[in-house]
């Protein structure tokens, strides 16, 4: 219990200065060492604060790690860093999704660090939904194993916008290069058979790293010589993240969570603020989070009402806590004023005149069965998209992807950690979008209406006989 | 080494540490994001190509601005689908940070749902003093659970250590239930503690408010499923991804007011448990604990029997920003007696039901 005197210098300057948010997920099979890669992150980017790492340090020694005389990091176990909750630290195991968190000077860093070996589909997927980027862990000593192939083929599916192989344990194979190269072959081609890569969805990076080690992790190695790529974590820190990509698309969209309405009940502090309660009382505008896009006051904006007739307006006004914006972008939490008393309501969408089409009560979709309780045709279930909820039957289950192939078997069920294709009659019609195109408004959750459980991550998918120039007309 | 980073500096390193691949714009193309922007170009002529788009003004939001974004998009979530919420108030920063998110989601309209404190009866004054101010400030409803008077009506015994954190979990079950609410917020962060880095951002809990880890929902996307049964309620933890500096940084951009313990300032302390204890009615030395002065501030504000001051000139939310950014050890392990029963005490005690 010291007083810490210090001047800050121009580290902490920099570190209390503003940054961006990146979110990234890890995948691996288990003893491929993923758990001592994100420990060697947080350490070396000096994430792990001294009683953290002091408790690591002291089990690390009851267990004998590292071996006799071992010092430095070398006698610390870094995947318990990563240790969660008892009953993982009595079975030696993870359970769930942790996150952790840790800053550089460039960007804040939320890691969602997913078990690989337990319901990794599971698992991959909810680490998948909200990562901007997903590493994907191969040992340089075993190359590209199905379960490799099973982790690419569910972040393509999610559409994660970047993939990073981290090829671990090139101390192991001696930092060979051929090793490492043969193996970035195989990726690359596991990459264009499901179209992962230079020209398909998402971009496909491979990198030689030794997490126990340290090469190529936070700084480049100079055992790899014949890698010329950056290391990890400059990597991570200058992709762009996913909302800042799908914050240029044209198609702005909002789904309406609440419309804001105080009529007599103004904030007594926004009034003392001098907030004029009179010019006030007729207020209303209608609040979301801008799933993607942008909106300019004066933009033209169609409302989506399910089983209405599509309505277009102007934007008249973007409110935040009393600033008068005079553009907002994804993923901001905003108020919009519209220039015509229309009545909408949570549940609706607003989006950018003539990109979106009209709401569908069919829904084909790609599902990701989370729940031990299978799906059987016939089942009524919840579905819940954007901002709303509406009844579904499951009429057809049409196939389950065989992960590692990447081909399509026929099934009337699907079990947990499944991946397979189905069409459902909705009681009321929604949004629906192309999940490919759209990420947030073509993601939905199946809900079991007996316990409310989450029972599958949904993905749309078109309707079979589209036809392209009926789309984005409303 | 960068030292200074301002939103243009930004947008050059990041074109600038690209520089080995293809330029940004170009990168935006090869990836799959290409396709539905190319899809559209072609619906809705647009003046630009989908490259020249990046670098919009305001295009690039702070991690701040995400974050405060995600929060207000979870409350407006919990107000829109349940039927009565409230949200945890003690005063403390995290609580306090909530509670400002709340003011912005729905202005400019009043705060919809009441606050609650769970009052250990070993609270600083000047923080109960604060809450008052604030409750009054904003207009609203404040409910109070009070651990006293369960101690006094024998529905819970003081514990030896004279701690009473852990014993606010039956008044806060008891409040709960007896106002009906289905959805209470909490301002825990998932940074604070290994048990709270699986919290999910809603999470049910049972009829006896348990915790059951190994059952959680999967949560996937921005879509929050709240759906329970009679009995069952859900907490709402908006702030869930906030570090402890997110939240001074926080703090200080939006100049939120904070009771002063939190600021340095001179305090008779003791030394207990390798923390300084405030002296006060329910916090007394022992013999041979020396009582001195000295100038301290808090990293968080709990019970006055457990919650330590750490040593600090940090006066002003600035030298708070740089201190927390300085820190070398984690804002519980410094200052919360209770944390520091076992490993897995806070484990334990969310299992239970605790915030």
């Amino acid at each position: 219990m010291s007083t810490e005197t210090f001047l800050p210098g121009p580290d902490l300057v920099a570190a209390a200065l503003p940054t961006t948010l990146f979110r990234f997920a890890t995948a691996g099979s288990v003893d491929d060492g993923k758990s001592t890669l994100v420990g060697r992150l947080l350490h070396d980017s000096k994430a792990i604060l001294a009683d953290q790492l002091d408790a690591v340090a002291r089990t690390s020694a009851d267990r004998g790690f590292g071996g006799e005389g071992a010092t430095g990091t070398k006698a610390i176990d870094l995947a318990l860093l990563t240790d969660g909750l008892r009953a993982e630290r009595e079975q030696g195991i993870t359970i769930d999704v942790a996150y952790r968190y840790f800053a550089t000077d460039r960007r804040s860093f939320i890691l969602a660090d997913c078990p690989g070996h337990v319901q990794y589909t599971k698992n991959t997927v909810t680490g998948a939904s909200t990562a901007d980027a997903v590493v994907v862990l191969i040992d340089a000593r075993k190359g590209v194993l199905e379960q490799t192939r099973r982790h690419l083929s569910v972040l393509q599916l999610l559409r994660v916008a970047h993939v990073i192989v981290a090829v671990n344990k090139i101390d192991l194979v001696d930092f060979r290069e051929d090793v490492f190269r043969e193996i970035e072959a195989d990726v690359q081609q596991v990459g264009r058979e499901l179209g992962l890569g230079s020209d398909g969805v998402a971009d496909l990076r491979v990198i030689p790293v030794s997490a126990l080690d340290g090469d190529n992790v936070v700084d480049a190695s100079e055992r790899t010589p014949w890698y010329d790529g950056p290391a990890l974590l400059e990597v991570l820190e200058t992709l762009p993240a996913a909302d800042e990509l799908e914050s240029h698309l044209e198609s702005f969209r909002f789904p309406v969570q609440l419309v804001v309405r105080p009529q007599g009940a103004l904030a007594p502090d926004a009034i003392a603020g001098g907030l004029d309660a009179e010019a006030y009382r007729d207020y209303r505008a209608y609040a979301g989070q801008i799933t993607e896009g942008s909106v300019k006051v004066g933009d033209q904006v169609s409302i989506l009402t399910p089983g209405q007739a599509p309505r277009r307006t102007t934007v008249t006004g973007i409110d935040f806590a009393g600033d008068e914006l005079t553009e907002a972008v994804a993923p901001q939490s905003v108020a919009l004023r519209l220039a015509d008393e229309f009545d909408v309501a949570r549940g609706d969408t607003i989006a950018a005149a003539g990109t979106i089409r009209e709401a569908s009560a069919d829904l084909y979709a790609a599902l990701c069965w989370l729940s031990p309780k299978p799906l059987r045709e016939g089942t009524k279930v919840l579905v819940k998209h954007g901002t709303r909820t509406v009844q579904a039957l499951v009429r057809n289950v049409t196939g389950k992807l065989d992960l590692a192939s990447f081909g399509l078997e026929p099934t009337t069920t699907l079990e947990l950690n499944d991946i397979g294709h189905a069409q459902l009659r909705l009681a009321a019609p929604l949004p629906l979008e192309n999940y490919l195109h759209h990420r947030r408004t073509g993601a939905f959750l199946v809900i079991d209406p007996l316990d409310g459980n989450t029972l599958a991550a949904g993905l749309v998918n078109d309707h079979p006989g589209d036809h392209e120039d009926e789309r984005y007309s409303i | 080494m960068r030292t200074q980073i301002t939103n243009e500096d930004l947008e050059l390193s990041v074109l600038d540490n690209d520089s080995a691949e293809t330029p940004i714009a170009a990168q935006g193309v090869a990836s799959g994001l290409s396709e539905p922007r190319a899809g559209l170009i072609e619906d809705q002529p647009r003046g630009a190509g989908a490259g020249a788009a990046i670098g919009v003004a305001g295009s690039r939001l702070s991690s701040l601005d995400t974050l405060e974004s995600e929060a207000i998009h979870i409350i407006r979530e919990v107000v829109a689908e349940f039927e009565k919420p409230a949200l945890l108030f003690s005063g403390g920063k995290d609580s306090v940070v909530m509670l400002h998110l709340a003011t912005k989601a729905f202005w400019p309209g009043k705060v919809p749902f009441p606050v609650l404190h769970v009052d250990t009866g070993h609270n600083f004054p000047e923080v109960i003093d604060f809450r008052d101010r604030t409750v009054e400030r904003l207009g609203l409803k404040l409910v109070v659970g009070s651990v006293q008077e369960f101690i006094d009506s024998g529905e819970l015994a003081e514990r030896a250590d004279g701690t009473r954190n852990p014993l606010q979990t039956v008044p806060l079950l008891d409040a709960i239930q007896r106002n009906k609410f289905d959805a209470v917020f909490g301002g825990g962060r998932r940074d604070e503690d290994k048990a709270r880095a699986k919290e999910r951002i809603l999470s049910l809990r049972d009829e006896f408010g348990q915790w059951d880890p190994r059952n959680q929902r999967p949560e996937l996307w921005n879509l929050y499923n709240g759906r329970h049964t009679v009995g069952q309620h859900v907490r709402a933890f908006p702030i869930s991804n906030w570090t402890e500096l997110d939240v001074w940084r926080y703090i200080e951009r939006e100049n939120i007011e904070l009771p002063g313990l939190y600021y340095a300032h001179d305090r008779e302390v003791f030394a207990r448990d390798g923390m300084w204890r405030a002296v006060g009615e329910v916090s007394q030395p022992r013999e041979h604990e020396e009582v001195i002065t000295k100038t301290v501030r808090y990293r968080t504000v709990g019970d006055m029997s457990c919650t330590g001051a750490v040593e600090s000139a940090a006066a002003t939310v600035r030298d708070v920003v740089i201190e927390v950014a300085a820190s070398t050890i984690t804002e519980r392990g410094a200052t919360r007696a209770d944390d520091r029963i076992s490993e897995a005490a806070m484990e334990d005690r969310k299992k239970d039901g605790y915030f």
